[in-house]
């Protein structure tokens, strides 16, 4: 009843291209966004937690959201399976490091834009064999970037800079004269709207992305390769670029996460765990859908935060050392239930309950 | 110039200099590599007969070792132990084939591959819960003294995971070509849909399957544990077997033995003539580079079925 395109006609070109052509998925996404601006950071400080729900919680979960969007674009749209996300994430962060302490007089921004470009460029070079092979193959051959990058960044000493410990702190640099955006000195309310802007432009992006051109190159490729080289799209082209931007949003997601987020650039922060964890949250999220990044990220991020929070409120004292493989039983459970309950996701789900509310309250 | 005399030439010149040395290094890759190739095998056995990538096997080894390793500690007798461990590997092959294969029959493998890291997930977590995270010895009376054969030193111990290795291959290429049940099991991987026109049962397939990788498992993890005791990290090793199966094809029981010595003794002689040039610990990416460069000479694998498509 409240939710329906009756009525609404579309009497432009530009209005049929909209990104959100229903006027209620439109004033949702702005009071989406209207909560993620002002909500949010009031409910935090006003309960007292800044440092605790932004700092610790909506960064990595945004953070998470954008190298989800990455992945997403090579797996989700493109179909090439890839288990080195950690591997690009890593050379993000370790560009940006390089890059900030060489130009200390760069902006930030600048900064890490330029280390999404040579996670890009990375990227393409670990995308070639996806000419050859596809499925599993590729997936075990994205493997070599993980674990190769991780070793480069933990042993070329010219990385750190020469650090003798391995482990360093990220260089504070202001976006404004005084608005410091990274090291760990920096107000996480300022971290906070720094990544909400980024991660928020980029996805727009994204979604424009997929919904245009490349993206439907990128999809045909998905479907069935053969019959899109015969209908003239590129196989070599459209591959490399999926391979370029995902790592190009996995390289931003990397440089925000030790800049930004942990202040402390060191490999080990993106090892296989972290692509793994990237795959369950687009695999958990939805193949295939930007907002399903979203989800999947907040699923995966906020569910150990629930298991660790719930069992106490409900009286049960649970050891810590016992919580963590309880909490992985669930996972591992959880994992297996949603694949059989929901195989498309979370996505799916949130369409599945547009689709009734559009009927709603009939029920056909 | 002097890294580039560090890679190019020098290495070689230690090789000719001392062959015994190199000889030495080779065996001990090979035999570490025995252990590589247990592992892809019971990969290449889950893939062959039901195409889902198993990425629980490297889980399914440390808590089969997990599970004897505890039995051995509450001072049940090593038989028993083993026929323990035994039980609990078909219990688990029963419940993977009841709980998660069975509701996502038809499903496309990327949505079986998560659901098999969803498995990973859960007996990380349950294996430590029942024995706890503790590094276990694993001692069940096998030699371990070195010894020299004809100027090569050899871990005895090295030798009878060979032996035992070798054994269990056999028996499984016996079991797969000789057997009525082998032969179903190969019929399934050739065709499931004519599998079960001609009526042999999916379901019992399955469980068969996945109790052979969990006895392969059994026999890795007792292997492994022995030699670097019973941990979290043979989870992590395990990942190693993933280039071995490129290397010898998913489909491919042979390819993962070959692919695992090839593997195993490939790494330890980069890591002893090339490691110090570049940094060391080339050994935890050197199998995957390995990998990626043979993939672009033939992507299907040593012995690899050639239905890789083209792309």
């Amino acid at each position: 009843m409240l939710y329906r395109e009756a009525g609404q006609f579309k009497t432009s070109y530009v209005a049929d291209q909209a990104i959100f052509p229903i006027l209620q998925d439109r004033i949702f996404i702005v009071l989406i966004l209207v909560f993620a601006v002002v909500g949010i950071p009031a409910l935090a400080i006003s309960a007292g937690g800044e440092a605790y729900w932004l700092g610790t919680i909506m960064l990595p979960l945004l953070i998470y959201a954008l190298a989800a969007i990455g992945l997403n674009i090579l797996t989700g749209y493109a179909g090439q399976v890839s288990l080195g996300t950690g591997g690009f994430m890593a050379v993000g962060a370790f560009a940006a490091y390089k890059l900030a302490t060489a130009f200390p007089w760069l902006n930030i921004v600048a900064v890490f834009l330029l280390a999404g470009l040579i996670a890009a460029a990375v990227g393409i070079m670990f995308g070639f064999p996806s000419l050859r092979i596809k499925g599993f193959y590729l997936a075990v051959a994205t493997l070599a970037s993980q674990f190769f990058l991780i070793w480069l960044f933990n042993r070329i000493p010219w990385f750190t800079n020469y650090a003798p410990s391995g482990v360093i702190s990220a260089p504070p640099r202001a976006l404004l004269s005084d608005i410091f955006v990274t090291g760990a000195a920096a107000r996480p309310l300022f971290k906070y709207y720094f990544v909400l802007v980024i991660v928020t432009l980029l996805a727009l992006a994204a979604k424009n992305l997929v919904r245009g051109r490349v993206g439907r190159a990128w999809m045909a490729i998905r479907d069935m390769d053969i019959a899109a080289e015969i209908i003239g799209i590129r196989p070599l082209r459209t591959k490399l670029l999926a391979f370029a931007i995902s790592s190009f949003y996995c390289g931003i997601a990397g440089a925000l996460w030790a800049h930004v987020y942990t202040s402390s650039v060191e490999a080990l922060a993106f090892d296989i765990d972290t692509s793994f964890n990237i795959l369950f949250m687009i695999i958990i999220g939805g193949l295939g859908s930007i907002l399903g990044s979203f989800l999947g990220a907040a699923f995966i991020t906020l569910l150990p935060l629930f298991l660790e929070n719930v069992p106490p409120k409900l009286g049960l004292v649970i050891p810590v050392n016992l919580i963590t493989n309880i909490q992985q039983i669930i996972f591992g459970a959880l994992i297996v239930f949603f694949l059989i309950a929901e195989p498309r996701g979370l996505a799916r789900l949130w369409q599945i309950g547009k689709e009734k509310l559009r009927l709603w309250p009939f029920p056909h | 110039m002097e890294t580039l005399y560090a890679i190019l030439i020098s290495p070689f010149a230690q090789m000719w200099d001392n062959p015994e040395f190199l000889l030495e290094v080779i065996i001990g890759g090979l035999l570490s590599g025995v252990l590589y190739s247990l592992v892809a095998l019971g990969y290449v056995l889950i893939y062959k007969a039901s195409g889902v990538f198993n990425y629980a096997q490297g889980t399914m080894v440390l808590f089969a070792a997990l599970t004897f390793a505890g039995c051995l500690d509450l001072h049940v007798p090593i038989w028993l132990a083993i026929l323990i461990t035994l039980a609990v590997m078909v219990g688990l092959a029963f419940g993977v084939e009841r709980v998660v294969l069975r509701p996502l029959v038809n499903q496309e493998q990327i949505i079986l591959f998560m659901a098999t890291i969803g498995i990973t997930y859960f007996l990380r977590g349950f294996g430590q819960i029942v024995w706890g995270a503790d590094i276990r010895n694993l001692d069940i009376g096998l030699p371990k003294e070195p010894m020299i054969v004809s100027g090569v030193l050899i871990n005895k111990f090295d030798l009878v995971s060979a032996v035992v290795a070798g054994s269990l291959v056999t028996v499984l290429a016996v079991f797969f070509q000789k057997t009525a049940v082998g032969r179903a099991l190969r019929a399934v991987a050739d065709d499931h849909q004519a599998a079960l026109a001609v009526g042999i049962p999916l379901k019992t397939i399955w469980v068969i399957v996945w109790t052979t990788a969990g006895v392969v498992a059994l026999v890795a993890g007792i292997l492994w544990g022995t030699n670097l005791g019973v941990q979290f990290s043979i989870e992590l090793v395990a990942l190693k077997a993933l280039p071995v199966l490129i290397l010898g094809g998913f489909t491919s029981v042979p390819g993962a033995i070959v692919g695992g010595l090839i593997v195993g003794a490939g790494e330890k002689v980069a890591e002893v003539f090339w490691g110090p040039a570049l940094g060391g610990a080339i050994e935890d990416w050197f199998a995957y580079m390995l990998a990626l460069a043979f993939l672009l000479i033939r992507p299907q694998g040593l012995f690899g079925e050639r239905i890789i498509e083209r792309v």
